[in-house]
């Protein structure tokens, strides 16, 4: 019935066992993160049906009965001392004892979560004292409230319906940027810096870019297309320059447009760059997959129009193109 | 293909080992297959949603296999991508499974199961 799973030992005392990595902390799913994220306070119910000892359990029957709730509170001078709940009354009951008073046959067992305790701390505590609700008290041991697992499920769904439409406007602000943006010429202008031989970034600048485009609502297809294209530009930039290079991405609401410059060496004969199969590449380089001689047909491939000026010795700028047709970036279908 | 075939049953026919975190395999089903362990030619000839399966266990395979949405990288011959591969492939929801046959064993096995790339 109760959505939120409570975390097993495993998971309390980190995965399998060890310590919870940075790696392991970003596959922390949105669920766990709540329950760290969220205070008892924030959860629990704050409006209060409370008694006290002298009261006669047939009146706090009256009070469970009229209020449907399975236990309340028993408070003393400002001072929580126990839950009496309807179990209590039960046990009151088998005995025909339903004169005596609270007092009597409340729980005094005291279990309690603190009111700035995550929800997640609550959880455990349910588990451990395998109670319904749990009275919360404030820094001064006062009772401020009362949590159950019912509460706490409520919360996280309140918590991630809240994240939905937050991601769902941040959504819409991106894909409607080029409408809400009135100018003769609206450029969308992203920058990334390419270091030489960054084998081991390499193909990031061009995941980025595929999911901002993404994000700015084009079509899958040209988002991969420009994937694809400025991957290889990318890889370019790491494998063959001298001090690697700048990749821009320009969005436009009728197209987009690649490029990158760099600084050096420059390219020799650009006929031949662009014959399938003709690379340049080191071994070392082929040896991890690159230097196919195919990067350059494919961006052939990919883009409407591609530009390459290079001047050996100087460096090289090559420009990719991609024209977006009329009903990409949403609602531009009349221009 | 009379029924598409899902990659558990890849898996659990070719006793593949999952590199990656566990998903739900049951319902990717691969649309085909394509094989280089030249990035560039598979950047050209593979389609999304199909195995690639390459003898390159290099970091970059990750790069290529998240643009090109590929329904799985099987990497054969018991190449072994390094461990920074591998938590990069799970940042970017790309699969990585392993096997000790080789690449033309696995190209013909999937073909014969009738896991041929179309159109």
């Amino acid at each position: 019935m109760c959505p939120v799973r409570i975390p097993t030992e495993q998971e309390k005392h980190g995965r399998r066992g060890r310590p919870i990595t940075d790696h392991d902390a970003q596959e922390i799913n949105r669920v766990e993160e709540l329950s760290y994220d969220l205070k008892v306070r924030e959860v629990m119910t704050a409006r209060l049906h409370t008694t006290s000892p002298e009261v006669s359990l047939s009146d706090v029957l009256e009070i469970l009965r009229l209020n449907r709730i399975s236990g309340v509170p028993v408070v003393q001078d400002d001072q929580l001392v126990g839950v009496i709940s309807i179990e209590d009354i039960v046990r009151a009951m088998e005995r025909n004892d339903l004169t005596e008073t609270v007092g009597q046959y409340m729980t005094r067992r005291l279990v309690t979560v603190a009111s700035y305790d995550s929800i997640i701390k609550a959880m455990q505590t349910f588990t451990e004292s395998r109670v319904g609700r749990l009275p919360v008290v404030d820094e001064e041991k006062k009772l401020v409230g009362m949590i159950t697992k019912g509460d706490i499920t409520r919360g996280i769904l309140l918590a991630l319906q809240k994240d939905y439409k937050e991601e769902e406007v941040r959504k819409y602000r991106a894909s409607h940027l080029f409408e809400d943006i009135i100018s003769d010429r609206t450029t969308l202008v992203l920058r990334y810096n390419i270091k030489a031989q960054d084998y081991t970034h390499g193909g990031n600048a061009s995941s980025n870019i595929k999911r901002a485009l993404l994000r700015l609502g084009a079509d899958p297809q040209i988002a991969r297309r420009c994937g694809i294209a400025v991957y290889e530009a990318e890889m370019n930039l790491i494998i063959h320059t001298n001090n690697g290079g700048i990749l821009k991405l320009e969005v436009e609401p009728h197209r987009i447009t690649m490029s990158t410059t760099d600084d050096g060496p420059g390219i020799q004969n650009i006929d031949q760059v662009l014959e399938p199969g003709y690379s340049t590449a080191s071994e070392l380089v082929r040896e991890m997959g690159f230097g196919a001689g195919m990067g350059l047909v494919n961006i052939q491939r990919c883009v409407d129009k591609m530009e390459i000026e290079s001047t050996p010795g100087k460096g090289t700028k090559l420009t990719m193109r991609i024209q977006v047709p009329a009903e990409n970036f949403n609602g531009r279908k009349n221009g | 293909m009379d029924k598409a075939m899902n990659l558990q049953e890849i898996i659990d026919r070719f006793d593949l080992t999952v590199l990656t975190e566990p998903r739900d395999f049951l319902t990717i089903q691969p649309a085909g297959g394509y094989s280089s362990d030249l990035l560039s030619c598979v950047m050209a000839g593979a389609k999304s949603n199909t195995l690639w399966i390459t003898l390159q266990a290099h970091l970059n395979i990750v790069a290529v296999g998240a643009l090109l949405e590929v329904a799985a990288i099987i990497i054969t011959e018991n190449a072994r991508p390094e461990a920074g591969t591998i938590s990069k492939a799970n940042q970017q929801g790309v699969v990585l499974l392993s096997t000790s046959r080789t690449t033309y064993e696995i190209n013909g096995r999937l073909w014969e199961m009738g896991i041929h790339t179309r159109g």
